[in-house]
């Protein structure tokens, strides 16, 4: 440590550098877990979905997109939600890698929104007549997606890291009132969108085979998440941190 | 699940549009996702190799 030259230049805090110098080598060796425990989840998900969890009585075969639509939605709103709360701590703390975070998780929580709304759309046809209705469930899962999208232009359009890092956290903090709405949409209004199949105070109305293949799959959008956005944030971190010396020492060692 | 063969598969009982449309865009934006992983990583390596080369 002693002889990084940043130690003294100009009185540059000593820490600086150390919460990405930590984290980074730590996130390289859970990417491979995260990434295999998808694929495994994502096959024994799909084998249960497609092959043991029978017919639905009334939708036939077409309720299948469940096991995708289920826990894409789920994943939208909680990626959201950890997004909000790591722009938080960044807002508070004055933490960088807190906010290398939340631009780390936002394209896969649009890609997950997106997979979302199509796969509702695909649902909505054969089963209600309709690919879109301006619902509140609706509505709103597409106000989340502009949020994301919002999310990317604000910080590709600021040039100063430290200032995009807190727009873009002060717009995520905002946008997290829409997760509530989402959620409790199918409550507060009469929508097309059907209510919650699986909720934390009631039994589940589904057949246990078909909940079991959507809780693999939402498991594995789970490690899914986890590993890209590892991945995408060890990215930003050498985006980022090219004045450490760490990032020099680690970028001659790669081939 | 006994489907009986892999036409009645792909068929998903008259529903195959909606389910495999699902699926296949689906996979096709995980699929565009980890390439794109994996360009910004090595866009960002480069980037790093060539300021220091420059440097240097």
């Amino acid at each position: 440590m002693l002889n990084q030259p940043a130690l003294v230049a100009g009185g540059v805090n000593v820490f600086k550098y150390a919460a990405t110098q930590t984290f980074y080598p730590l996130a390289g060796r859970m990417i491979p877990w995260f990434s295999w425990i998808a694929a495994a989840l994502c096959i024994a998900g799909l084998y249960v979905g497609f092959f043991v969890a029978p017919t639905d009585h009334q939708q036939g075969e077409a309720y299948r997109i469940i096991f995708i639509h289920v826990p894409a939605a789920w994943m939208s709103m909680f990626i959201y939600v950890v997004m909000a709360f790591w722009a938080g701590v960044g807002l508070i703390f004055n933490t960088r890698l807190s906010h290398m975070m939340v631009s780390a998780l936002v394209p896969t929580g649009a890609m997950f929104t997106f997979v979302a709304l199509w796969t509702g759309a695909l649902w909505g046809k054969p089963t209600w007549g309709t690919w879109w209705a301006w619902d509140a469930r609706m509505t709103s899962e597409l106000i989340l997606l502009f949020l994301y999208f919002g999310f990317m232009a604000l910080q590709a359009g600021i040039d100063d890291p430290r200032r995009a890092d807190r727009a873009g956290a002060v717009l995520a903090l905002v946008g997290v009132v829409n997760i509530p709405i989402i959620y409790f949409s199918v409550k507060w209004w009469n929508t097309l969108h059907q209510g919650a199949s699986v909720s934390l105070t009631s039994a589940p109305t589904m057949a246990t085979t078909m909940l079991t293949g959507m809780m693999l799959m939402a498991l594995a959008a789970w490690m899914y998440t986890i590993a890209a956005a590892l991945h995408r944030l060890r990215s930003i971190i050498l985006e980022r941190e090219h004045g450490a010396e760490w990032v020099r020492h680690y970028v001659r060692t790669q081939a | 699940m006994n489907w009986g063969s892999w036409d009645n598969f792909w068929a998903m009982g008259g529903y195959g549009l909606y389910v495999w449309g699902s699926y296949a865009v689906t996979l096709a934006l995980i699929v565009a996702e980890i390439a794109l992983l994996r360009m910004r990583r090595r866009a960002a390596l480069d980037s790093l190799r060539q300021h220091i080369g420059a440097q240097t």
